[in-house]
């Protein structure tokens, strides 16, 4: 197309106007044509697209498979969130592990980044492609712990972290805590 | 004797009353419709629906917007000239609905034995009525964008004043061979004079030049550049919210009808047609007019400045002359 403008350039005034008019008429062409398309819109609250799982809107905290809460309220989530919309209190277990005493999320402030799913070492903390949201009164988009806890995995659904082996603590050695499983071999873990 | 002359005068009264009404109702109803069809036809024309949400089809969407615009607040900025900043969109949309005063829209009816034009009032020198008042729409725009105190509402002033300058010549041009075919500048006479051919195959050029440069009087796309909105914020309008914005916006729209309602009368034989009565033809004439402008405005990019001041001095003013000239001879011999 563009060759072929080139090699037509325009020699006199006259055929300087019938190209014009011919490349206008060809505009209207093309707009008229379009006219009688059916519309490409896909009009939402009718027709809601599939997302693709891992959108990033609605936060949730996520359980184990055993169903317990994965959260151990490290304050990662809190820390790398650049508009500082999570914050919670961490506790302690009579068995020593911690957990969240309250948990909170504003998204009235929120950014849906994913930085906090990203920093989370238990998994828990996972962003849904749930965005419709919306409330008429901006408190009521804080969220406490109780609105956010689910009770599935979310996308890892089989992550246990205590499962894995940690480290030595007060309590035990590797692979000796509640429901932690011995530590892998790493020479018969060889390919 | 006088109790008969009063009595004449109070029915004149009446049907003159009666008449205003109607056209002023038919004028904005058609505006509020004109801006759910040219937003409906640009969507489709961009393969997207358009407002389709307020009533079926969006047709209640006129309402919505009209309320919108009442209810939103009235900002008049500090530093904005406040008396004219508060009267130019009167200006613009005056000069607007009283354009229409001069186009017939229907023959002589006899009611009861009295005869009444279908025509608000019809003055003989119509035509040039409608050049001051088209030349007095300017002051809306122009003085708008200066009281606004803002310089990308006193850019878009300045340009609408400069383009309409320009572009009346050309436009007032356009219409001498019509008077010249017609013998009058009364708009009742131009369309009796088309009773046989419409003055478009007569005068297809002038036709033309006239559509051409009415649409630049009228700020349309691709003519828009006093309120090029990704230059210009809006324009002469960027400072303006509420209704007062609602009322350039009416203009803009009465502009349009009446710019389909010029073109009937003096190129398309105005509300003459067959089958149909007057007032019907004109309206679809209106109607017409309008579809072919809300076209453009799909297909059409904005001219750059240069462009559109070369489009008027160099070619459309020149071509009118050229025009009258000839139609001057062919009427000669």
């Amino acid at each position: 197309m563009r060759v072929d403008l080139i090699d037509k350039e325009p020699s006199g005034p006259i055929q300087a106007v019938w190209e014009g008019a011919r490349a206008i008429a060809a505009g209207f062409a093309l707009t008229l044509k379009h006219l009688f398309r059916k519309p490409i819109t896909e009009e939402y609250p009718e027709f809601k697209r599939p997302l693709p799982s891992r959108t990033r809107a609605r936060i949730v905290l996520t359980r184990d498979p055993d169903g317990g809460e994965r959260c151990v309220a490290c304050y990662l989530c809190s820390a790398v969130c650049p508009v500082s919309c999570i914050s919670m209190q961490s506790a302690e277990r009579e068995d020593g592990r911690r957990y969240a005493a309250w948990f909170r999320i504003n998204f009235a402030r929120c950014i849906y980044c994913g930085l906090c799913e990203e920093a989370c070492p238990t998994s828990s903390i996972q962003l849904t492609p749930m965005f419709e949201t919306c409330e008429r009164d901006i408190l009521k988009l804080v969220y406490e712990k109780e609105d956010l806890l689910v009770n599935h995995g979310g996308k890892d659904p089989d992550y246990n972290f205590y499962k894995h082996a940690g480290v030595v603590t007060a309590i035990g050695g590797k692979g000796e805590h509640a429901g932690e499983d011995q530590p892998v071999n790493v020479r018969s873990n060889m390919p | 004797m006088i109790d008969m002359d009063l009595q004449t005068w109070i029915i004149g009264y009446g049907v003159l009353i009666l008449k205003l009404g109607a056209v002023l109702l038919f004028l904005l109803l058609m505006a509020a419709y004109l801006v759910l069809v040219e937003r409906k036809l640009l969507g489709r024309i961009q393969v997207r629906y358009g407002p389709n949400r307020a009533g079926k089809y969006g047709l209640l969407q006129p309402f919505a917007d009209t309320i919108k615009m009442m209810t939103k607040e009235d900002i008049v900025p500090d530093a904005a000239d406040r008396i004219i900043f508060l009267l130019s969109p009167a200006v613009v949309a005056i000069t607007a609905l009283l354009m229409f005063a001069v186009i017939p829209f229907g023959p002589d009816i006899t009611v009861y034995g009295r005869r009444v034009p279908l025509v608000v009032t019809d003055i003989n020198v119509g035509l040039l009525f409608i050049f001051a008042l088209s030349s007095l729409g300017v002051y809306g725009a122009a003085l708008g964008g200066w009281s606004s105190n803002s310089k990308y509402s006193l850019l878009g002033g300045i340009r609408g004043a400069a383009q309409m300058v320009s572009y009346e010549l050309a436009l007032g041009l356009s219409l001498i061979p019509v008077v010249m075919e017609a013998g009058s500048f009364s708009l009742v006479e131009i369309v009796n004079a088309q009773a046989e051919l419409p003055f478009m195959l007569l005068e297809p050029v002038a036709f033309a030049i006239f559509f051409i440069s009415a649409m630049a009087e009228i700020k349309r796309i691709p003519f828009d550049l006093p309120e090029a909105e990704n230059e210009l914020g809006a324009g002469f309008h960027t400072e303006y919210s509420g209704m007062r914005f609602g009322l350039f916006f009416l203009g803009e729209y009465v502009h349009m009808q009446v710019l389909g309602g010029l073109i009937a009368v003096f190129f398309l034989g105005g509300w003459r047609g067959p089958l149909l009565p007057g007032p019907v033809w004109l309206a679809l004439k209106i109607v017409l007019v309008c579809l072919v402008m809300i076209w453009i405005r799909g297909t059409l990019p904005r001219l750059r400045y240069d462009q559109l001041m070369n489009l008027g001095w160099k070619v459309l003013i020149p071509a009118a002359l050229l025009n009258v000239v000839f139609t001057g001879a062919r009427l000669l011999w």
